[in-house]
């Protein structure tokens, strides 16, 4: 069965969807994080989409969940990498990414997440 | 006549909602779209396959690439045998949804395109037609 890898660096997960993802294999990723996120105790994810040239309602809803799976989960989920059609697209479809953290690229979305990690974390060094 | 005019696409499972995507992306292409007019085109295809599959047991896509009034588009009919579509305008309210999704496919699908246009009759199965042009 396909699957979606998710790579661990540090203290966070990342994944780089590649592919136009059907629906199944979505859903399959949602899970795996999901799992990950508590195995790894990780404190963040970090979903990479500039491969995507297509988010449809479903697939932002994907993201969506992850979001909020992530944050009960006490991790930060950073979206990065939207293409300029998508994000225009996505708007006038009407769906908002609502609770969704975005960042341009893997840099400044492994930025975000750092800094938030470190600003909720009680026992955060330097 | 162009080879990818009139195509007829299966709708029956998630792996054929990926096809779909491809194959309206590339008649979009075709077309001579920008990228932000194909972007919206394959979305609302996505959006309309899905429901097809999910709503309408399955069903067709029917493709074509038409020119009226001197203007190339692109239209794309969605058909499906299922239970239909009891109203209309509540379907395509934002929000409303039977199934697993945002509510957002039918009237989200339609902000996307320049034509939209329902046939759905309960028991006998809905025709989505859309169309944009370049």
């Amino acid at each position: 069965m396909d699957r979606i890898p998710i790579l661990k660096v540090g203290e966070f997960l990342l994944v780089s969807v590649q592919v136009d993802m059907h629906d199944r294999l979505a859903l399959t990723l949602q899970d795996d994080l999901t799992a990950r996120i508590v195995a790894d105790g990780a404190r963040g994810v970090l979903i990479d989409i500039s491969s995507l040239d297509v988010v449809d309602s479903f697939i932002g809803r994907m993201l969506g969940n992850i979001a909020a799976m992530s944050r009960v989960l006490d991790a930060q989920t950073v979206v990065v990498g939207m293409r300029p059609a998508v994000a225009i697209t996505l708007v006038e479809l009407g769906v908002a990414l609502p609770g969704i953290q975005t960042a341009l690229n893997v840099d400044s979305g492994m930025a975000l997440l750092r800094k938030r990690a470190n600003a909720t974390a009680p026992s955060a060094g330097s | 006549m162009n080879a990818l005019a009139d195509t007829i696409l299966p709708v029956r499972s998630d792996e054929d909602i990926v096809r779909v995507r491809k194959r309206v992306r590339e008649v979009c292409i075709a077309t001579g779209f920008s990228l932000v007019d194909q972007t919206k085109m394959v979305t609302a295809a996505s959006e309309l396959a899905r429901n097809a599959l999910q709503h309408g047991g399955g069903g067709d896509l029917h493709m074509t690439m038409p020119v009226e009034n001197g203007r190339r588009g692109v239209r794309l009919t969605f058909m499906d045998e299922g239970p239909g579509i009891a109203d209309v305008a509540e379907a395509l309210r934002d929000g409303y949804t039977t199934g697993s999704g945002l509510g957002l496919g039918l009237g989200g699908a339609k902000r996307l395109v320049n034509e939209f246009a329902i046939d759905s009759q309960p028991g006998k199965g809905t025709r989505i037609t859309i169309a944009r042009w370049k």
